[in-house]
Parts: structure tokens; C-alpha cells; sequence
């Protein structure tokens, strides 16, 4: 009995599918205010994604790769609207690694035409793609 | 009485196009279904996203931000989405008389539009025109509403619109499609109905601030709203078509019938002519 009260609902949905559903005790992922773990019974809670490793323990543990979006806690639910999330299958590794050259090459020539905020939303993409793929 | 040959003329020609009528039927039936799944998956998302706008905003309390407080600007951006062709019943048309014969001021609107037909019946009725969108429409992705929203909140946050609208054809099922408009922003905080969410009362925490996170979560907001809505008009301008391609053919089946009736007629008319005549001139020489 112990082990089904620690398992809570969640749902993850992007504008063209549900991406997961399912029953899980526990889920971590990056937010703009740093990385938080979410067990049962959590407080409620809206936060905002920053590109990240997701980690989802339910039965197995699965990764994905999370861009963008929202996340709404609440006691027995987590709903994760992303913008963009990906499994570790659905990601090419060559893009990933030459896109993460490219704004770290970016980043550091420190050009006054250089956008700073997107090079580095670029760069963080990349290296949470390379991160779920390890 | 037509000459036989006028009469098998046109019934050639009208079967000629209900080929075509037909074919195309066939078509948008295939592609109905598709966007009909299109629009089933991406619903869920459209649906969360309207109501966790609806629950922050009536458990923040008041909230002092441009997305809900407005600005002084009168103009009114309007986004129109409508088919690039025709031949869809009713489909374009009713979505241009939604604004045309609507409760908003004709002389404050910007129309952007997502789609030609509706673009050409704006430029005629002397709509004022920002840019054109009609290449999302073709096939709907998320980041192009996400560059049309940007582009939308880049004026609405430099005080060039003061509201944003959204004029769009929700697909109810395969035979029903209303043309409908949305106001996008500012969001009316009074106008939400919170019935929907009810159920958990418990008031909800940001982070980071509340102001914070609507300023992240509107711009996504409004990105969805418009990428479900073009998916839902994409289903709806597919349906429309089907059945008006329906019954495209089957009033064509119909004509066709009557000219078999006329054309036959028309044969024995001339058989008994000639039996006639053959009859009077046999009788003559003999």
C-alpha cells in the first residue's frame, strides 16, 4: 500500500500530442529558478521550464529532453505544458553537438551584433539534448 | 425543344465536373480525417493552456500588468484565419462577415491574415492590412504562431495595439463549424469563467512572481490559442469543402438525370419525325 500513495499523476502535453501520461513517484526537470525534484504532496506550485534534463521515476526511469513551457503542481498532479520536449530516440546527436559549437563559438567572439540571450537559450538547448543522451 | 446534340453537350459538360466535384469530395474527406486527429491531439493542449491561464488569473487576485490591465492604444489587431482557395461553401465568407457585420469600430481594425481568401475580401472592403500570413495556414506549426504572436505582443508591449482578437472557424464536428472570435488580450480577468477549475481550491504559488510568470506564460498563451485555432480552421475548411463538394455532385447527379429524360425524349421526338415524313412521302407517291 505504501508503494501506491507515493505514486502521483503525471501528464505531459505539447500542442501537436500527449507526450506522456501515466503514474510516477517522482520528476525532476529544470525551472528559470533552478532544478527542482517533485515528490507526492507538493505544495502548488506554477513554474516556469528552462531547457533541461526531465527525469521521470515511475516504473522505469525515463529522460527526456525539456525546452520550453510550463509546469503547474499541484498535491496529486503535475501537468507539463512544453513547447518543446523530446525523447533521447526523437534527438539527432550530430545537430545537437554542432549547434552547441556554434553558440558556445557564439558566445565567445562577444560580438556587439550577437544576440547574448538567444545564443545562450541556444547553447542550453544543446547541451540538454547531449545530456540526455549520455 | 433543344436539339439533341445541345442537350448531350451539356450533359457531357456537367459530367465532366461532377468528376471533378467528385474527386475533390474524395480529397478533403481524406484530409478531414487527418486534420481532424490534428486537431483531437492538439485540443488537449489548447484546452490546458486556456485554463491555467483562467485559474492563475482568478486565484492571483489583482494583478498589475499590461497583458491584463491594457494600455491606451484603440487600435485593434485582428487575426483572421480563413482558407487560401475556395469552393468551401460557405467556409471563407462567413469568417469575413464575422467581422464585417461585427460590434467592432471598422476603422481601428489591423487585420492580419492567415489565409488569401479572406486577405482579398478585406483589401476590397477597404480594411486597413499588416502583413500576410497566409504560407501558415498550408501546413500549421507551432513555430509559426509563435512568430506571429511575438510579433503581435512586440506591438501590443510598444503601445502601437491596444487589443488583440482572434477571428477563426471552431470545427464542432465534421458537419458544424461556427465562426468564431476570441479576444486574445488584454485578458479579461472578470470575463473568465472559473467554473471550470473549481474543484481545487487551494491557492497557487509562483515562481517566480506572479507578474513574472504571466509575462513568461502570456506570450505562450496566445502562441497556442493560435496554433489551435489554425488547426481547428484547417479541419473546419476541409469539412465545409466536403460537404459542399457533397453536394456539388449529388446536384449534379440530379441535372444530369433530367437531361437523360430530356435527351431521350428528344430522340423519340426525331424518330417519330422521320417516321412521319418517311410515311407522308410513301403515301405521296403512290
Amino acid at each position: 500500500m505504501a508503494e501506491d500513495n507515493k505514486n502521483f499523476e503525471l501528464k505531459i502535453i505539447t500542442p501537436d500530442r500527449t507526450f506522456f501520461e501515466g503514474q510516477v513517484s517522482m520528476v525532476e526537470f529544470n525551472t528559470t529558478e533552478g532544478q527542482i525534484g517533485v515528490y507526492k504532496n507538493h505544495i502548488p506550485l506554477t513554474v516556469i521550464i528552462k531547457p533541461g534534463v526531465l527525469t521521470i521515476t515511475g516504473e522505469q526511469v525515463l529522460k527526456a529532453a525539456l525546452h520550453s513551457g510550463f509546469a503547474q503542481i499541484t498535491q496529486d498532479r503535475i501537468t507539463i505544458l512544453a513547447e518543446v520536449i523530446e525523447w533521447p530516440d526523437e534527438i539527432d546527436r550530430g545537430r545537437a553537438e554542432a549547434a552547441k559549437d556554434r553558440a558556445e563559438k557564439l558566445l565567445a567572439e562577444h560580438a556587439s551584433t550577437t544576440d547574448i540571450a538567444r545564443a545562450e537559450t541556444a547553447l542550453s538547448r544543446a547541451v540538454a539534448r547531449i545530456n540526455v543522451l549520455r | 425543344m433543344a436539339s439533341m446534340r445541345d442537350i448531350k453537350r451539356r450533359k457531357g459538360s456537367i459530367q465532366s465536373t461532377q468528376q471533378i466535384t467528385k474527386a475533390m469530395k474524395l480529397v478533403s474527406t481524406v484530409k478531414l480525417q487527418r486534420t481532424k486527429q490534428r486537431a483531437l491531439n492538439s485540443k488537449a493542449y489548447f484546452s490546458y493552456m486556456y485554463n491555467t491561464v483562467q485559474s492563475i488569473l482568478s486565484k492571483a487576485g489583482t494583478i498589475n500588468h499590461s497583458y491584463v490591465t491594457g494600455n491606451d492604444s484603440t487600435n485593434k489587431a485582428v487575426i483572421v484565419i480563413s482558407g487560401n482557395r475556395g469552393l468551401a461553401g460557405g467556409y471563407n465568407s462567413n469568417i469575413v462577415k464575422l467581422i464585417t457585420k461585427g460590434d467592432l469600430a471598422d476603422d481601428e481594425l489591423i487585420m492580419y491574415t492567415i489565409g488569401k481568401k479572406c486577405r482579398e475580401a478585406f483589401n476590397r472592403y477597404g480594411y486597413v492590412l499588416a502583413d500576410d500570413y497566409s504560407y501558415m495556414i498550408e501546413a500549421p506549426d507551432y513555430v509559426d504562431a509563435m512568430r506571429l504572436s511575438a510579433v503581435l505582443l512586440n506591438q501590443y508591449r510598444k503601445g502601437e495595439i491596444g487589443e488583440i482578437y482572434l477571428a477563426f472557424t471552431a470545427f464542432k464536428n465534421t458537419v458544424s463549424h461556427e465562426p468564431t472570435l476570441l479576444k486574445l488580450l488584454p485578458v479579461d480577468q472578470n470575463d473568465m469563467s472559473t467554473d471550470a477549475d473549481d474543484k481545487d481550491d487551494v491557492p497557487m504559488n509562483f515562481e517566480p512572481t506572479e507578474e513574472e510568470a504571466l509575462e513568461l506564460i502570456i506570450p505562450k498563451y496566445v502562441a497556442s490559442i493560435i496554433h489551435g485555432a489554425m488547426i481547428e480552421s484547417v479541419a473546419s475548411e476541409n469539412g465545409a469543402r466536403m460537404q459542399a463538394m457533397d453536394s456539388a455532385t449529388s446536384n449534379a447527379e440530379e441535372m444530369i438525370d433530367k437531361l437523360t429524360l430530356q435527351y431521350n425524349r428528344a430522340r423519340q421526338g426525331s424518330i417519330t419525325q422521320e417516321l412521319t415524313e418517311i410515311i407522308a412521302g410513301a403515301q405521296a407517291i403512290s
